[in-house]
């Protein structure tokens, strides 16, 4: 029980972060400490690939609490994340039992009470814990052993799947008609990511704690690229995260994202780089930009900044 | 109101007690002090509710509140819910306490006398370098003590013009601060705006306290300027606001409408749902469930003035435009002066935002003679194109001015359109005040049209967002 005991200072969660491979920021600390401590659900917004779904795979490693997941996307709705009746199990009992009720009661003129009584039976059999298929929510709600659930990119769900994550989310419990009220035996701890393509709804937010994530500072990139690429010199790493800090600032339609700059600095490690030239760059620049005209702007931009223009064009043209 | 999981931590969790007497829970007085500045919060537009209040306190007690910036994150995750309300938050945050304590140690007779000795006897020169190195290398305490030398030094022992922003500016003047590339002399540190802003912050401060101890009065608390609450703006972030604001119109688009387009107009069967529903009946399908129909994507024309009228509001409706692009599959977008141009291809293939201004200027061929738009004309050429194709599902857009700069403005031609799509909406970049009047025939077109919007801010695009939705107008018109 040690691992799940509550951490005692945004400190230690800081650590068991750090130790686990996430590099977390103050607030980040502080919010998963905050979540940890008072039970509630945490809302993570910042632009794509800052670390927001990591954030959360670090907190159940650093706890030890097993990761159950739900990816939104538009049309989600409740048999995909909450439960939803295995009718083929349902169907096969039904004509199992019914078979089983048609021997005795052989003549078809008069078909016994036993019957219907059967039938009666087999309903209430049918809608119990054995022939429901348990999706993420509910599974976070009735896992025996305490989790963490990520709810992914909430924002591409529509309100009224918003609204029915209400009940799960403030008192931790689902209400299924047939069933009644499951609650949760043990208290996970929920992170929500955002992306912010959409507002979303004020009473959701209400529930949650909330935290923006950014991009890192130059310094703290630095530390999370050397973290995954140790082998990488510390002058290059430097000059990888102000390149890609240069390409973040351009408007394109997408950015780099961090594990991208840790991609980059793997490639350059097994190429063997020891400075990123205008040359290199243009060669590497596919890890982190991923649209063509992204890339035209990039090479423009940044390519000249690195110098030998000419040099550049050639070899993007090539 | 407290969550059922607080109550199951603090079972499970038989260390919490000590823990919390180690943290401590929160010193008398700061609970009434939090709550009104919950109250401020609220009265600048962040909506707090009490489940918020409670969670902030149930956060507090988990943090060290001596700790600033920990005291300043527990009670951010709790009350600000956006990036927006965090920036109101920190504002209002810094001057709350800061009245706070000044209020108190006006209570209870606190000040601090001899202040601003030292102040004579300065050498100039080395304090500019001092303040310089402080800034630029960023440390919060040390600034506050050049602040103070500075006002003592420049500030006719912190009584000055009585105006606050007055010697705020003359000390940094006097203190050559300027930013990068303007005034600095050769080998001195560069500094750019935001750290000098930092220091200015602490400038205001400090003359703030004096003139507070010196009056032994607070100034009256004023609501925050609309500059200082607004994200600070770049182009690059106005185009994020107006992608934004298209986002949710795609959202919008996508299902207003198509309320009706349920799971009854459809025909087919789902499967999964009748077998579901068979089980009440024993098995037997009786009822069949239908699987709903997917809303059709919208088919949106936009129609953009870019003629010399509204200049000033094409490049944020070419960002609009741009914009939309990103947004939807089925845009077609034209541009005109006197004639009209699609320019839908364009937009597929070009990425930059300039790079679009310019191909449309060079290649967009919409100017004929004079330059100036021919809203008749660019009806029938645009009627003559897309007849065929427009339908109840198409939504037609036009942004301009509707100045017609005395030309023939064929509003019937352009009631024809309206009544081939399904939807029209005119943005006008002009304020309403302003329709109407000289050659604008705007009333010509607005009755056509399902809706007519004075747009131009994001603002008011977010405005047309919300009422297209069927919500209320954020903005009065």
């Amino acid at each position: 029980m040690a691992v799940n005991a509550d951490p005692g200072s945004v400190a230690e969660v800081r650590e068991s972060l750090g130790e686990v491979g996430y590099l977390a920021d103050e607030p980040a600390a502080l919010v998963a400490y905050l979540a940890q401590r008072l039970g509630k659900p945490v809302l993570v917004e910042g632009p794509a690939g800052v670390g927001k779904t990591e954030l959360a795979k670090a907190i159940s490693r650093a706890t030890q609490r097993q990761l159950i997941r739900l990816q939104c996307y538009e049309g989600l709705d409740e048999a995909k994340a909450l439960y939803e009746w295995n009718y083929r199990k349902q169907l096969l009992r039904i004509q199992a039992e019914a078979a089983e009720g048609a021997q005795p009661a052989a003549d078809p003129a008069a078909p016994g009470r036993g019957a219907e009584d059967a039938a009666g039976k087999v309903l209430g059999d049918i809608f119990s814990e054995e022939f429901l298929l348990t999706r993420p929510l509910l599974q976070a709600i009735a896992a025996t052993e305490p989790v963490v659930l990520l709810i992914d990119e909430i924002d591409k769900t529509d309100q009224e799947f918003e609204a029915m994550l209400l009940e799960v989310l403030s008192d931790f419990q689902i209400s299924i008609p047939e069933l009644g009220r499951i609650e949760a035996r043990t208290h996970p701890i929920v992170v929500l990511t955002s992306n912010n393509s959409r507002e979303l709804t004020e009473a959701l937010k209400r529930r949650c704690l909330y935290l923006w994530l950014d991009y890192p500072e130059v310094e703290r990139e630095m530390e999370i690229v050397r973290l995954h690429a140790p082998e990488l010199d510390e002058r290059l790493a430097r000059r990888l995260v102000e390149v890609v800090h240069m390409v973040r600032q351009l408007d394109l339609k997408k950015p780099p994202s961090i594990a991208e700059s840790i991609d980059w600095a793997r490639a350059l490690l097994l190429l063997g780089a020891d400075d990123i030239d205008a040359s290199l760059f243009a060669r590497t620049m596919s890890i982190i930009v991923k649209h063509r005209t992204d890339m035209d702007l990039v090479a423009e931009r940044v390519g000249m900044k690195l110098g030998g223009v000419q040099g550049l064009g050639a070899e993007a043209a090539g | 109101m407290s969550p059922p999981g607080r109550r199951a931590v603090r079972e499970t969790s038989p260390g919490a007690g000590q823990e919390r007497a180690r943290l401590g829970s929160l010193p008398p007085g700061l609970a009434p002090r939090l709550v009104s500045f919950c109250e401020e919060l609220r009265s600048e537009g962040v909506a707090i509710g009490t489940s918020e209040i409670l969670d902030a306190f149930a956060a507090l007690e988990n943090v060290p509140w001596t700790r600033e910036d920990d005291f300043r994150e527990a009670l951010a995750a709790t009350v600000a819910k956006s990036q927006d309300d965090r920036r109101v938050f920190e504002l209002l945050f810094d001057r709350y306490f800061f009245r706070a304590a000044e209020s108190e140690a006006l209570e209870r007779g606190v000040s601090e006398d001899r202040r601003y000795d030292g102040g004579d006897g300065l050498d100039l020169e080395e304090l500019r370098e001092a303040v310089r190195q402080a800034i630029a290398d960023g440390r919060d305490g040390e600034m506050r003590d050049l602040a103070r030398l500075a006002i003592a030094a420049f500030g006719r022992r912190g009584e000055g013009s009585g105006v606050i922003g007055v010697d705020v500016q003359r000390i940094r003047r006097t203190l050559g601060l300027q930013s990068q590339g303007r005034g600095t002399e050769p080998g001195e540190v560069e500094l750019d705006r935001d750290q000098i802003n930092r220091f200015e912050r602490h400038l205001r401060r400090e003359l703030e306290r004096a003139l507070i101890e010196r009056t032994e009065k607070l100034p009256p608390s004023r609501p925050l300027a609309e500059l200082d609450r607004a994200l600070p703006t770049s182009p690059a972030q106005d185009l994020t606001a107006v992608h934004r604001a298209v986002t949710q119109l795609k959202r919008r688009l996508a299902t207003v409408g198509h309320e009706q387009r349920g799971r009854r107009r459809s025909a087919v069967v789902d499967m999964r749902r009748t077998m579901r529903a068979s089980l009440e009946t024993g098995g037997v399908p009786l009822r069949l469930k239908y699987r709903p129909k997917h809303p059709r994507r919208p088919e949106i024309y936009v129609l953009c003035d870019v003629s010399t009228s509204v200049t000033s509001a094409s490049v944020f409706f070419l960002s609009v435009l741009h914009a939309l692009h990103d947004a939807f599959r089925k845009l077609r977008s034209f541009v005109f002066i006197e004639r009209i141009s699609e320019v839908t291809e364009v937009f597929e293939r070009e990425r930059d935002f300039r790079a679009i201004a310019e191909r449309i200027s060079r290649e967009g061929g919409v100017a004929d003679v004079s330059g100036y738009t021919d809203y008749g004309r660019v009806w029938l050429e645009f009627l003559e194109e897309i007849v065929d194709d427009l339908g109840p599902r198409s939504t037609v857009i036009v942004l301009g001015d509707a100045r017609t700069n005395g030309r023939e403005p064929h509003a019937e031609v352009f009631k024809q359109i309206t009544e081939r799509a399904g939807r029209t909406f005119w943005l006008n970049p002009e304020p309403k005040l302003y329709w109407n009047y000289g050659d604008s025939v705007m009333a010509a077109y607005e009755r056509y049209t399902t809706a007519a919007f004075e747009c131009w801010t994001t603002r008011h695009l977010e405005n047309f967002v919300n009422v297209v939705a069927g919500g209320t107008p954020i903005v009065e018109q």
